[in-house]
């Protein structure tokens, strides 16, 4: 330690403040962990629920117990869900659809947005205006008027009439977010490219596109979960029981009685894991990749 | 800002016949025109059939032949003329408001904790970011069935440390502040993740520069760390805000579509209602289009208001 004359400070009391000093930086840690465990524990306590309700027999459905694991624990509902019922075939048309929303989004989003950052054109800013405005339209103002659309395109009661839906409903925030992320790749790559003789298109298939590779990550993320939990779209355009998603059959379990609680939950439990393992999986691109970009610049 | 170089210059194969310009223009077009027919065609359709439908008397029995109103904007004069529309207004205000505004605090905090170099961190970030992970519709039923008056937990929780169950589904205010927390836990993942991200590229260099020149923790949180953050959450909060205002599925699904007789609404699932419960499809057409334009003021007041969102825009 060094005073502030530059002469050594009496050791006692340096090894007094570097004590002090330890004893704040204990106590923060220990707080920090406190404060995140708690949250934490709030944070998964409804998955926590949902398991513990699926794995309950039938005849404590009412149960106030407060066990993780309940008495008389039993896999009966995972077995009726995926043997008994339809959810094999729901959980099939919800990844059909969640894919093909994924596809045709990631592909849409990843050029639209690299245009809006990197090239300079007529109805460039409205264009980025149309996307944040079209999020501020009322879920009523649109559903009505898609539905009667939809019954003249004969789109009803289709597949391609919710991806359509789904691509529109993630589009928005997806082109935003991969125009953020561009906007954080220097041009300098591209521009080198193209000296070196690449085309235009090479360049953003070559240069830019593999270093945005965080920011696609995201904007497929989203896309499939789109696809994959969406219900209001659904009901309205889906009718025939063959074509039910995910979320249209398991409301269509919570319509029946009671007893039906047990299964739903195991459906619910059955459906957040492939959306929570992709979410943790990408959730290291989801920090600095989520850049949403701004209307400017 | 155009490329400053023109790569083709000189050079007279591929792409020659066109100058940069053109090709930009050529690019663009190719790159932006299949977002944007299906945006014009998906959204800007159905809001311009809105307008109409907004004018006319459309319901379950007019739905084959609707007629204008006359005078044509009575829709909009009898939305408008309702006493109700200001008390769900207020409301909604409120719910966007406090929503957003946890949203942020606490999301921001947890940034915070999590950006220090602590064991545990990956951990912990996937155990607060399980919230959004989760499809929303499953979230809020499950917190449906937590709010129920006897066999839910969280009066069951309330109950063990001594105090009195709580009426989540009966009382008007309890059974609002129901969705509220349940959309307060569903939204702060978005928010710290968004924060984190903002908080890693800020430069250690100028903390340590600050608390050379005698800053304290909260002297650099107010001076370094929310400045430096405001053009990274800023377009996040308009989003939220945007998201939180029409939220129907948290405030539909846990208040069990307004119940107790209507009193949980925000304007969204009053419209929801209006138009898929009662038929009344040009009515909820001109009550749509208030509320659209009700959120484009907000949206446009907040990017006024705050001027460090300039920087975003």
């Amino acid at each position: 330690m060094i005073g502030r004359a530059g002469i050594p400070e009496p050791s006692a009391a340096a090894a007094r403040r570097e004590r002090r000093a330890r004893r704040e930086r204990a106590l923060r840690l220990g707080l920090t962990y406190a404060v995140l465990v708690a949250v934490s524990a709030v944070a998964v306590f409804p998955i926590l629920q949902i398991v513990n309700i699926s794995l309950r027999p039938s005849d404590q459905f009412a149960s106030t117990s407060l066990r993780l694991i309940p008495e008389g624990a039993t896999l009966a509902a995972y077995r009726t869900i995926l043997f008994e019922k339809d959810f094999p075939r729901w959980l099939l048309n919800s990844i059909i659809v969640s894919l093909a929303t994924t596809i045709i989004g990631v592909a849409l989003a990843s050029t639209a947005g690299y245009a809006f950052s990197r090239l300079r054109f007529p109805l460039r800013r409205a264009g980025m205006m149309l996307f944040l405005v079209s999020q501020m339209f009322p879920a009523t103002m649109l559903l009505l008027p898609l539905f009667i659309m939809m019954r003249r395109l004969a789109l009803l009661d289709s597949f391609a009439g919710v991806i359509i839906a789904y691509v529109v409903t993630a589009l928005p925030f997806c082109v935003w977010t991969m125009k953020g992320y561009y906007d954080t790749i220097p041009r300098d790559l591209e521009e080198a490219a193209r000296v070196d003789g690449t085309s235009d298109l090479g360049a953003f298939w070559r240069v830019t596109l593999p270093l945005a590779s965080p920011a696609l990550a995201i904007t497929g993320l989203f896309s499939f979960m789109t696809g994959w939990s969406e219900f209001m779209v659904a009901r309205v355009v889906i009718s025939s029981k063959k074509l039910f998603t995910l979320p249209l059959g398991l409301e269509n379990l919570t319509s029946t009685f009671a007893t039906e609680w047990a299964n739903y939950a195991a459906g619910s439990f059955l459906v957040c894991v492939p959306v929570v393992v992709l979410f943790v999986v990408l959730s290291r691109f989801l920090v600095g990749g989520l850049t949403l970009g701004g209307v400017k610049g | 800002m155009a490329l400053p170089v023109d790569p083709a210059a000189g050079r007279p194969a591929r792409g020659a016949a066109l100058g940069w310009r053109g090709r930009e223009r050529l690019l663009a077009l190719a790159f932006v025109g299949p977002a944007m027919l299906v945006m014009l065609g998906i959204v800007l359709y159905p809001f311009v059939y809105n307008v109409y439908l907004s004018l006319t008397d459309m319901g379950l029995y007019t739905f084959r032949n609707p007629s204008l109103q006359s005078p044509l904007w009575k829709n909009y004069a009898e939305v408008l003329g309702h006493r109700e529309l200001y008390v769900v207004f207020f409301k909604t205000v409120a719910w966007t408001g406090v929503n957003v505004l946890f949203h942020v605090a606490i999301g921001l905090f947890l940034a915070v904790l999590l950006n220090q170099p602590i064991r545990g961190r990956t951990l912990f970030r996937v155990l607060l970011i399980l919230p959004w992970a989760m499809p929303q519709y499953i979230s809020a039923l499950t917190w449906k069935g937590m709010f129920n008056y006897e066999w839910g937990v969280v009066n069951h929780l309330l109950q063990k440390a001594g105090l009195a169950a709580v009426p989540w589904s009966t009382d008007p205010f309890w059974a609002f502040l129901a969705p509220l927390i349940t959309n307060i836990w569903l939204g702060f993942p978005f928010m710290m993740i968004i924060a984190l991200g903002g908080l890693q590229s800020i430069p250690q260099v100028v903390y340590e520069s600050a608390s050379v020149d005698g800053a304290g923790p909260a002297r650099r949180f107010f001076s370094i760390t929310l400045p430096m953050l405001k053009p990274v959450l800023a377009p996040a909060v308009m989003l939220g805000t945007i998201w939180t205002f029409n939220n129907l599925n948290v405030i539909w699904l846990v208040s069990n579509g307004g119940e107790p007789s209507d009193r949980t609404h925000i304007l969204v699932s009053y419209v929801y209602k209006a138009a898929f419960t009662y038929y009344r499809y040009g009515y909820a057409a001109a009550f749509s289009m208030i509320l659209f334009l009700i959120l484009f003021a907000l949206v446009w007041m907040q990017t006024r208001v705050g001027r460090a969102t300039e920087a975003s825009w």
